[in-house]
């Protein structure tokens, strides 16, 4: 169970989220979207506390956070929760000075404390699962944007996190390569992982999502299943940021 | 003169070399402390680092030496001149050292941070896994420059009575009055360390290239 309850977050005198209240079930694609500048990526890095909210409460599982101004969640417990997390970022963020497999490989060795052994077949069954296991060896720069970002996707999965959180997955990849990962991400979703995706793809939040949260000036303008929410907008907002 | 090389050889192996040795690895760790205090330390820490580099940068070495030599026993501080050398070139190479950490250090892109965060790593985690590896590499060039400095600026050792190098060839002028044999043979020595060090950092940054990768990087 991942909740969000009456997220505000500012950079200095910009109000960025103002109270976001948020359910993501289960086995579900949850999309964030929205206009640029409505803080659907802010809304997902508080997730995992890239960002710490001024204020709210962030549930994941057994870790339930409550943020205000005048306590201090401990740094521990903020790992803890973010723990439960993995992300894809829209600039994939392999690291450069490790090989596809040794990126897989990182979290599972540095901060689970498996043997290399272990973590590398781990990592290589992600690979697989992503298309990748031939460029297993390969360095990230020799790769292309599409399939860096497939082993971003691998790395991120690579602890077993409870959601997967996608930050404009495609939006630094021309189409072509935009549709490898996709495909790698619907075939995630065909296999019931928690994701949570910020994008300002329309078409890649309808193949994907089973609901969908319309973001507008740090507020949530509308929330709906995709269907329902693609078929028959209510929002104003929404309507417009649709048909336009 | 021939039978002057021996004593040459013994000086840069016995000082100028394990003196250089010393307070580089040494230096370097004074100048990673120092940066990261600079750069994530709490403000006092912070202001006291400016302040250390600030000295450092802004006043002569050979006065440096003089104080630590020579001045320190007046406050009951007596040092060997090796010792005082030592601690005179660590001082002085944690102040240059660090400013080359600090830039290196915040040329690591944020997102490196986060993406080292995302899997659950701590700072130091990320620090020790993420950043100073990819830092390591940015950083050879200028570090190896300060390397290549100190080894010259050893010689300044001499005026604290350090057995080194320059000192032995001062010694053997003394007695053979032949400076410009000498002197050419001092500076021969000094050129053969610092091409062994420039090789050294051609091949070194050759393998930390490594993964730089041939191939075109497609979008």
């Amino acid at each position: 169970m991942i909740a969000v309850e009456g997220v505000h977050k500012s950079f200095g005198t910009n109000h960025v989220l103002k109270g976001i209240g948020l359910q993501v079930p289960e086995g579900g694609v949850t999309a964030l979207i929205g206009p640029s500048g409505s803080g659907k990526s802010t809304l997902l890095r508080c997730v995992n506390l890239l960002e710490v909210p001024e204020a709210g409460r962030i549930r994941i599982g057994d870790s339930d956070l409550h943020f205000s101004t005048t306590t201090k969640v401990s740094a521990r417990a903020m790992l803890g929760l973010r723990r439960k997390t993995g992300m894809v970022f829209q600039s994939f963020q392999l690291f450069p000075h490790r090989t596809a497999v040794e990126n897989v490989m990182e979290g599972l060795v540095t901060v689970q404390g498996w043997t290399s052994d272990r973590a590398r077949d781990r990592a290589v069954e992600l690979l697989d699962k992503v298309g990748m296991s031939a460029k297993a060896d390969a360095w990230p720069s020799t790769l292309s944007g599409g399939q860096q970002q497939r082993v971003a996707i691998a790395r991120a999965l690579a602890q077993s996190p409870d959601v997967l959180l996608c930050d404009e997955p495609t939006s630094a990849l021309d189409p072509q390569l935009a549709s490898e990962v996709v495909d790698v991400l619907l075939q995630l979703a065909r296999d019931g992982t928690t994701m949570v995706m910020a994008t300002h793809d329309l078409r890649l939040a309808a193949a994907i999502a089973t609901n969908v949260v319309f973001l507008d000036s740090g507020e949530i303008a509308e929330a709906a299943p995709s269907e329902q929410f693609f078929s028959d907008p209510q929002d104003p907002r929404t309507r417009r940021f649709i048909y336009r | 003169m021939v039978d002057s090389l021996p004593s040459l050889f013994w000086a840069c192996l016995q000082f100028t070399v394990p003196l250089t040795l010393l307070s580089f690895f040494l230096g370097l760790a004074v100048g990673f402390l120092a940066a990261v205090a600079r750069l994530f330390g709490p403000r006092p820490l912070s202001i006291f680092v400016r302040f250390y580099v600030w000295l450092i940068r802004g006043t002569p070495l050979l006065v440096q030496l003089f104080l630590i030599f020579y001045g320190l026993p007046s406050v009951g501080i007596v040092l060997d001149a090796f010792t005082a050398a030592l601690i005179g070139f660590t001082l002085n190479v944690g102040a240059y050292s660090s400013e080359i950490v600090r830039a290196v250090l915040l040329a690591i892109p944020r997102g490196q941070w986060e993406a080292a965060y995302s899997i659950g790593m701590t700072w130091r985690q990320a620090m020790r896994r993420t950043v100073v590896p990819q830092a390591i590499r940015i950083a050879v060039p200028p570090l190896s420059n300060t390397f290549i400095s100190l080894v010259k600026d050893t010689s300044l050792a001499a005026a604290i009575t350090v057995p080194e190098l320059f000192r032995a060839g001062q010694r053997i002028v003394a007695t053979t009055y032949e400076p410009l044999i000498i002197y050419i043979e001092v500076a021969i020595f000094y050129l053969a360390v610092s091409s062994v060090l420039s090789a050294l950092q051609t091949r070194l940054e050759h393998r930390l290239s490594r993964h730089d990768g041939h191939a075109e990087v497609a979008r």
